[in-house]
């Protein structure tokens, strides 16, 4: 357990900095090059290592291999010395990450949808869980500015969503994306093309996409907009500071409770100080309670920021079965980025389906000739033996598939503790998951199931099948919520801890509720609007 | 071929020899397709290579494939291996989908197995794939729809 105060003991102690941000993922590179314009002294830590293009899969013939390996979404299996273990042994979805300058954008799909403006109002709208304490049109600008950095391709025009415009063009429908269309035009329901971090023309300094197909562990050609190569490089010309493999252990506080800086390990294992005026941490909806909780202190004997008692609660993952089926003609396969189009057709509330709130319904196209194998044989379509040859020819590149982003609401059963046991590669306290899928959610995820179903029959699709097993799409959400009442959230309205002045969260533990999309777009949506309430308010920050 | 080779990765001679046997059951070479099996030399070597991560679940799988065969599975008959291998692969347990893994994405990397696929033998980066642009008439239907969000703040509408 730390001390109350800034620990002066023999360890190293580094110069003091005016801003320390904890993890250099999609939010802390958004808000550090967000207040690099201040010219304070900024520094971010990130226990993992910066990523070399060449060092992706898909520069090599084991690319689809790897993706069970060193670039697993999971981090116990792929266990790479910058990873933490995760006790997910009590959760029904397996939890995903990475760790690494880019953080989880390195292993994302590059799917990028907003929030939608009833996101924020679900209380007030369907009476359940809470409001958030800002709505859309205050992040608006935000997603602006974060779609201009990021470049996002999309298509204008989006009746599912206010007016706003993609910067670069869309993806390509291919054949299989004009398949689905044609589908969901017979059935009278919304599509879209999806907007996706992609680069589909050169983008400042970036290569176009040339359709490698293996987005989500990393792109080799540097299309795919991880911020490692959107926001960092703009960040650290505006001499923002990044150490890598350097884990934190704790924020520490001083006698008056404000936070006085983090105890971590360097590159070469020593155990360091490093002191600063303002700390901001993120390191996501696993990582930041994980942190919270390993700081208790006297003064903060439940947790650093925790007089709630709802720092690790209320986790939401996002369930998200896929349903799948093949055609009798050759599609995209595993040709150009996954994601094709969005049905935000069943997103708004029907109280006539059987449950609240909605899905984001995610046509992807097909995979590649080994994970086609893999993962057929796994689910019992592909025979092992003399008929395997010609039953795999009937479904590679044959592959419809459709994921039922479904909304995951918040109940403080799910959680984020301390494991008793496990503990990483530094001795510290690794995070122990407690998760089980609401009803709400299991009748949710059904009805996507049925309605994905049906839009591949009229795809023209057979051998149709939906995959319950959830492996995680790695969105950790809602573990240190925002709010206006401190008794019943953690930050305030503007990232701000309600117990720690100087200590602010960006990433997605602040979220509320889940919506039913992917999130790293409203991540880093927040993360600069609260980096501009800190520029805003410096006068008065800790007040 | 000789098995003894391998010796140092992980896996006994003996559950090499299985490895291997399992492998030519489970994916058998075809001359009707012009493929190889899972147990050619080049494509078991590069299995055997790769087990990594996969070792300790592979030599779990082999031995319920013993305790399955009632012994030395590589000493069975062709009839009664091919049900032992059968037996196994059918189950549905994490140490037979890592045994499955580890055979079925070394072998559709094989250029041989590629080329009879009519795929070209190489990784995606840097040629990349070209994709046809698509049908994007079609999104006319939807683009004529009314604004489908909820707003209670009514502030975009």
């Amino acid at each position: 357990m730390a001390a109350d105060d800034t620990p002066d003991t023999a360890r190293p102690r580094d110069e003091t900095v005016d801003v320390l941000i904890i993890g250099a993922g999609a939010s802390g590179a958004a808000v550090a090059w967000s207040l690099a314009e201040t010219r304070m002294r900024i520094l971010c830590l990130e226990q993992g290592d910066w990523i070399k293009p060449s060092d992706f899969p898909s520069n090599g013939r084991d690319w689809e291999a790897r993706r069970y390996a060193d670039f697993d979404i999971s981090p116990n299996r792929r266990a790479r010395d910058t990873d933490y273990p995760i006790n997910d042994d009590n959760s029904a979805m397996k939890i995903a990450n990475f760790n690494g300058v880019g953080g989880g954008t390195i292993l994302f799909t590059a799917h990028y949808p907003r929030l939608h403006p009833s996101d924020f109002r679900v209380k007030t709208l369907d009476g359940v869980a809470d409001d958030w304490p800002i709505d859309y049109w205050t992040l608006e600008p935000y997603f602006a500015e974060n779609d201009r950095m990021t470049g996002v391709a999309g298509l204008a025009g989006d009746p599912a969503y206010p007016p706003h415009r993609p910067t670069l063009p869309p993806v390509p429908l291919g054949r299989t994306g004009t398949r689905y269309a044609r589908a969901m035009n017979r059935l009278g329901w919304h599509w879209w093309p999806s907007e996706v971090a992609v680069a589909t023309t050169e983008y400042e300094g970036r290569a176009k996409c040339v359709n490698l197909g293996h987005c989500t562990p990393g792109c080799a050609q540097g299309a795919k907009a991880s911020v490692d190569i959107t926001y960092w490089p703009h960040a650290l010309r505006a001499r923002v500071e990044l150490r890598t493999r350097c884990r934190v252990r704790e924020i520490t506080t001083d006698g008056r409770g404000m936070a006085s800086g983090v105890v971590y390990y360097d590159a070469q294992g020593m155990e360091r100080f490093q002191p600063a005026e303002i700390v901001i941490v993120a390191a996501n909806g696993i990582g930041t309670p994980r942190l919270l909780l390993n700081s208790a202190s006297a003064r903060f004997p439940n947790g650093l920021a925790n007089s709630s008692g709802l720092v690790g609660k209320n986790l939401m993952l996002h369930p998200w079965p896929q349903v799948i089926g093949y055609v009798d003609e050759e599609l995209d396969g595993d040709r150009g980025p996954q994601t094709v189009m969005w049905s935000k057709e069943f997103y708004e509330t029907d109280p006539a389906r059987g449950f609240v709130r909605g899905y984001t319904l995610q046509f992807s196209r097909g995979t590649g000739p080994a994970n086609e194998a893999i993962t057929s044989a796994a689910a019992g379509r592909l025979p092992w033996g003399k008929d395997h040859h010609r039953v795999y020819r009937t479904l590679l590149y044959r592959r419809l598939m459709i994921g039922v982003a479904c909304e995951d609401l918040p109940e403080e059963h799910n959680r984020v503790t301390l494991d008793p046991v496990l503990k990483d590669s530094h001795g510290i306290p690794a995070p122990r998951i407690d998760y089980t899928i609401g009803e709400n959610t299991r009748r949710m995820m059904e009805h996507g199931i049925a309605r994905a179903s049906e839009i591949l029959a009229a795809a023209g699709a057979n051998n149709i099948a939906a995959s319950r097993v959830l492996n995680s799409p790695g969105h950790l959400l809602g573990t240190a919520r925002m709010g206006l009442d401190p008794e019943r959230s953690v930050v305030n309205a503007w990232g701000r801890c309600h117990d720690v002045k100087n200590l602010f969260i960006v990433d997605g533990s602040i979220w509320v509720t889940s919506g039913g999309v992917n999130p790293t777009c409203t991540i880093q949506a927040l993360a600069l609007y609260i980096a501009d309430n800190i520029k805003q308010r410096l006068a008065t920050l800790f007040d | 071929m000789s098995t003894g080779e391998y010796s140092s990765t992980g896996l006994t001679r003996a559950e090499l020899r299985e490895l291997n046997r399992l492998a030519a059951i489970a994916v058998p070479a075809s001359a009707e397709y012009g493929v190889p099996g899972a147990d050619d030399a080049v494509i078991f070597a590069d299995i055997v290579g790769s087990l990594g991560r996969d070792t300790n679940a592979v030599r779990e799988a082999l031995g319920l494939l013993r305790d399955i065969a009632g012994g030395d599975f590589a000493g069975l008959d062709r009839a009664t291996a091919a049900a032992a291998a059968m037996a196994l692969l059918g189950r549905d347990e994490p140490a037979i989908a890592a045994l499955g893994r580890v055979m079925l994405q070394c072998y559709y990397r094989d250029h041989r197995v590629m080329r009879a696929l009519g795929r070209e033998p190489r990784p995606p980066y840097p040629k990349g794939h070209d994709l046809e642009p698509g049908d994007w008439s079609l999104l006319d239907a939807v683009r004529s729809r009314p604004p489908m969000w909820r707003d209670r703040d009514q502030r975009g509408k």
